[in-house]
C-alpha cells in the first residue's frame, strides 16, 4: 500500500504545531497502524530527521496508552479497538490519512501526537479506589454478588482510561471515564460503602481539571474502544445527586 | 447542599433537566389549550379571558418566564464552559459518530431558533393580550378585546408567511425535544441500557405530538382563511 500521511507535528507544549505531509510506500495491509508509524519513524531517523512522537505500550489493546485521532475517529475508523489493534487493511491504497493528537484543554499536547493525560490519573486519585485493605483474594462464595451486578461492574471495569471519550466529546467531558470508574465499584459490595464519597470527589476533581459538561450526545460511547455504555453516566448522575441530597 | 447545583457539572445538568421538564409540561398545556380553538372559538376565548391579567395567571407567567430564563442562561453558561474545555485547537477532520443524533450536538443552535420564534410569538400574542390588559387597555392595536385570542389567530394565520415561520419554529422545537426529553431522564440518572430505546421512543412520540398539536391549529386556521366553509366550527 502507498499512503499519504498528514501528521500533526509540534515541538513541545509551548509551541504551536502544524501538519506535515509524509508519503510512505510498500506498506503491508497486514501490519498494525502503530507498526506503520514505526516504519515511518525508521525512515525518518535514517534520513536524519526527528521521528514522530506517539504514545504506545502493550500493543494488545489493554493498557490504554495508545491514542491518536485518525481521520476524525479516536483510535481510527474501526470500532471496539484501540489504535494498536487497527490494521492497515482498514485503509485504501493511495488514501490520505490525517493523524491528530487528542484535542482537549485537559489533555495538553506534550509533543507531536503525545498528550498529557495526567488529569485522568488525578481524577482516579480523588476517589477511584477502595480505601481499606481488603486482604487477599476472597473465597469466591464468601460475598454473594448477583450475576447482573458482577457483569455490569466488569463491563465498566473494562475502561482502560485511554481518553478517547473526552477527546471525542464536543464538550471535552470526561463523564464516561468517571462514570465507568464509579460504576464498576458501586456495583460491588466492597466499593459500594464509599460510593457517595467517591462520586462527589471524582466529579469535583473532574470539574476542577477543566473537563466540560456532559450533554448526552453519546459520541463517547460510539468511539469508546471498550464499548462503555452511557448507562454508567446515568448511574454516576444517580450516585452523585443522591449523595448530594443526603448531605 | 444547594451549592452543587451551580458549582458541579452534574448539578448544572440537573437544572437544565428540571427546567426543561417544566417547559415541556408547559408546552403540553399550551398545545391542549390551542386545540380548543379548533373545536370552539368561544371556548378558546374563555380560556384566554381566564388567563388574563389576574393574579394567578400573572404568577404563572412570571414562573414560566423564570423557567425559560434559567434554561437559557444555563444553556449559554454550559456551552461556554464546554467550548473552553474543548480548547482552541480543533480537529482538522471531524465525522458524525455512529448513532449520534444531529440535534444532540446542536441543542444551543436549535434553542436560539426556538427563542427567536418565541420573541415573535410573544409580540404576536402576549403583547396584544395579557400586556394590554395589564396596561389597562380595553382594546389592542387591532381594536380587539385583549381576551379575543381567536381573532389574533385568525388574522395571523391567514398570512402564509406567518404559517411558514410558525411551522419552522415548531420543527425546531421538535428537534430540540427529540434530544431534550430523553436527555432530561439521563441527567437525573433515570436511564439504563434497557430504557434507552424506550426513552428515545417516548421522546420522539412526545416531540411529534407537540409538533402536530401546535401545527394543526396553524393549518386549520390557514385553510379556514382561504376556504371559510371547509372547517365549520
Amino acid at each position: 500500500m502507498n499512503l499519504k500521511l498528514k501528521i500533526w507535528r509540534q515541538a513541545n507544549a509551548k509551541t504551536t504545531g502544524k501538519f506535515d505531509i509524509y508519503n510512505i510506500d510498500n506498506i503491508s495491509p497486514d501490519i498494525s497502524f502503530l507498526e506503520m508509524l514505526d516504519i515511518l519513524n525508521n525512515d525518518l531517523i535514517h534520513s536524519g530527521k526527528e521521528p514522530i512522537a506517539f504514545d504506545h505500550d502493550c500493543r494488545e489493546g489493554i493498557c490504554g496508552m495508545c491514542s491518536l485521532h485518525i481521520n476524525g475517529h479516536a483510535h481510527g475508523p474501526d470500532s471496539e479497538i484501540t489504535t494498536c489493534q487497527l490494521h492497515m487493511r482498514k485503509f485504501n491504497d493511495g488514501e490520505t490519512i490525517t493523524i491528530e493528537p487528542w484535542r482537549s484543554t485537559a489533555f495538553p499536547v506534550i509533543k507531536d501526537l503525545v498528550v498529557d493525560r495526567t488529569s485522568y490519573d488525578k481524577i482516579l486519585q480523588a476517589g477511584g479506589f477502595v480505601s481499606v485493605n481488603t486482604g487477599g483474594v476472597p473465597d469466591a462464595n464468601a460475598i454473594p454478588i448477583s450475576k447482573p451486578d458482577s457483569d455490569e461492574s466488569m463491563d465498566a471495569a473494562a475502561c482502560i482510561g485511554c481518553g478517547a471519550c473526552a477527546a471525542t466529546c464536543k464538550n471535552g467531558s470526561a463523564m464516561l471515564f468517571v462514570a465507568a470508574r464509579v460504576s464498576s465499584l458501586a456495583k460491588l459490595p466492597q466499593g459500594k460503602v464509599e460510593g457517595a464519597r467517591r462520586a462527589k470527589a471524582m466529579v469535583a476533581k473532574m470539574d476542577e481539571l477543566g473537563f466540560g459538561n456532559c450533554s448526552n450526545t453519546g459520541a463517547c460511547e460510539a468511539e469508546c474502544p471498550k464499548l462503555i455504555s452511557i448507562g454508567h453516566i446515568a448511574r454516576l448522575n444517580r450516585e452523585f445527586l443522591s449523595a448530594k441530597l443526603q448531605d | 447542599m444547594g451549592n452543587f447545583l451551580c458549582s458541579s457539572s452534574v448539578g448544572r445538568k440537573l437544572i437544565m433537566s428540571l427546567s426543561g421538564c417544566f417547559l415541556v409540561l408547559f408546552l403540553i398545556f399550551h398545545m391542549s389549550m390551542n386545540i380548543a380553538a379548533i373545536f370552539s372559538e368561544d371556548a378558546y376565548n374563555m380560556i384566554c379571558a381566564f388567563l388574563g391579567a389576574n393574579w394567578y395567571a400573572l404568577v404563572a407567567t412570571v414562573i414560566l418566564a423564570g423557567g425559560v430564563i434559567v434554561h437559557l442562561v444555563y444553556a449559554v453558561l454550559l456551552t461556554l464552559q464546554n467550548r473552553k474545555a474543548r480548547g482552541a485547537q480543533r480537529y482538522a477532520v471531524t465525522v458524525k459518530e455512529e448513532g449520534v443524533a444531529w440535534s444532540s450536538k446542536n441543542m444551543l443552535l436549535i434553542g436560539f431558533i426556538v427563542v427567536l420564534g418565541l420573541l415573535l410569538h410573544l409580540y404576536n400574542f402576549w403583547y396584544h393580550m395579557q400586556l394590554q390588559e395589564l396596561l389597562g387597555n380595553h382594546t389592542n392595536d387591532f381594536g380587539y378585546s385583549p381576551a379575543d385570542g381567536v381573532s389574533l389567530i385568525r388574522d395571523l394565520f391567514a398570512q402564509p408567511v406567518f404559517c411558514v415561520i410558525y411551522l419552522v419554529w415548531f420543527a425546531a422545537i421538535w428537534f430540540h425535544l427529540t434530544h431534550g426529553v430523553w436527555s432530561m431522564f439521563q441527567s437525573v440518572g433515570f436511564a439504563n441500557a434497557t430504557w434507552y430505546p424506550r426513552l428515545k421512543l417516548i421522546s420522539n412520540i412526545m416531540a411529534t405530538i407537540i409538533f402536530l398539536g401546535f401545527a394543526v391549529v396553524v393549518v386549520v386556521f390557514y385553510i379556514k382563511s382561504i376556504c371559510p366553509a371547509c372547517c365549520v366550527a
